[in-house]
């Protein structure tokens, strides 16, 4: 019952890692919150900076070493000795995108754009761009604002609001 | 399967209010159920319902972007015509099922 006399307001979603896994498990839970009506206000900190940074915002990579979930096409566990081999990783990574571009599941950066055009809204995390020396000007047009942890608080405030952490 | 009365049609909807038989939809009815949504349908809104009754009859999946790719309209302009949950809200006023996509 709680479902339906307090439904979903608004989410909170942190990115914290660069991997295409972590980054579109941020970007498809905050495109689908937009698309239901939900406020929806991202957080891109650490490794996650990649992913609205413009020079790395669409090359981005999963890893092949030391990821037991990794199998090769048709099932069988990937070899992490295989992975160790430059430009695999890099092959690997691009498969996994163009694989779901056929889901039409966009481009970081395509994706990012949709999830504005809905209304929803993208900040970076002052201390990991003063960290990896990252200005303003490095990141996507669309990133609304720099903020420190305590103003993105700020705006998390509300009933019916969570904050997930991918 | 329960049935609603839509400005005087008698039709198949789900607990939801999704139509069960697209079938059933006429223009007629989408111009009543858009204003049970608080919505006034315009030639753009018809042109939408339209591409997203295509896109369901050919089974494929109805997302937010073949919508900004469909050059009816962008994805903005789709969250306008639709405000607060554009894709479930077209599939209501179109007649087709709730959608299943994720994306």
């Amino acid at each position: 019952m709680a479902n339906e006399e307090f439904p979903l307001k608004k989410v909170c979603i942190i990115c914290a890692k660069g991997t295409i896994e972590d980054v579109y498990a941020a970007l498809v839970m905050s495109n689908g919150a937009v698309m239901e009506g939900i406020e929806t206000k991202m957080f891109f900190t650490f490794f996650g900076l990649d992913a609205i940074t413009k020079k790395t915002m669409n090359s981005l990579h999963t890893g092949v070493v030391g990821n037991p979930a990794m199998r090769m096409p048709g099932g069988l566990p990937f070899p992490t000795l295989l992975g160790i081999i430059p430009g695999v990783e890099t092959g690997v990574s691009a498969m996994m995108r163009s694989q779901m571009d056929k889901l039409d599941i966009p481009p970081v950066k395509e994706f990012l754009e949709m999830i504005e055009a809905g209304g929803g809204e993208v900040y970076a995390c002052k201390l990991a761009m003063d960290m990896f020396k990252l200005k303003k000007e490095d990141l996507w047009e669309g990133v609304k604002d720099v903020l420190t942890v305590g103003q993105f608080y700020e705006k998390c405030g509300g009933l019916q609001t969570q904050i997930i952490f991918t | 399967m329960s049935q609603k009365v839509i400005a005087g049609v008698t039709v198949d909807v789900n607990e939801e209010g999704y139509f069960t038989n697209p079938a059933q939809w006429t223009k007629d009815l989408a111009l009543a159920i858009a204003a049970e949504e608080g919505i006034a349908l315009t030639d753009k809104h018809y042109a939408v319902l339209e591409f997203l009754r295509e896109r369901f009859s050919k089974g494929e999946a109805l997302t937010i972007r073949s919508v900004g790719n469909s050059g009816i309209i962008d994805i903005k302009g789709f969250y306008g015509l639709f405000p607060g949950a554009p894709m479930k809200k077209a599939a209501k006023i179109a007649g087709i099922p709730k959608p299943a996509s994720c994306v």
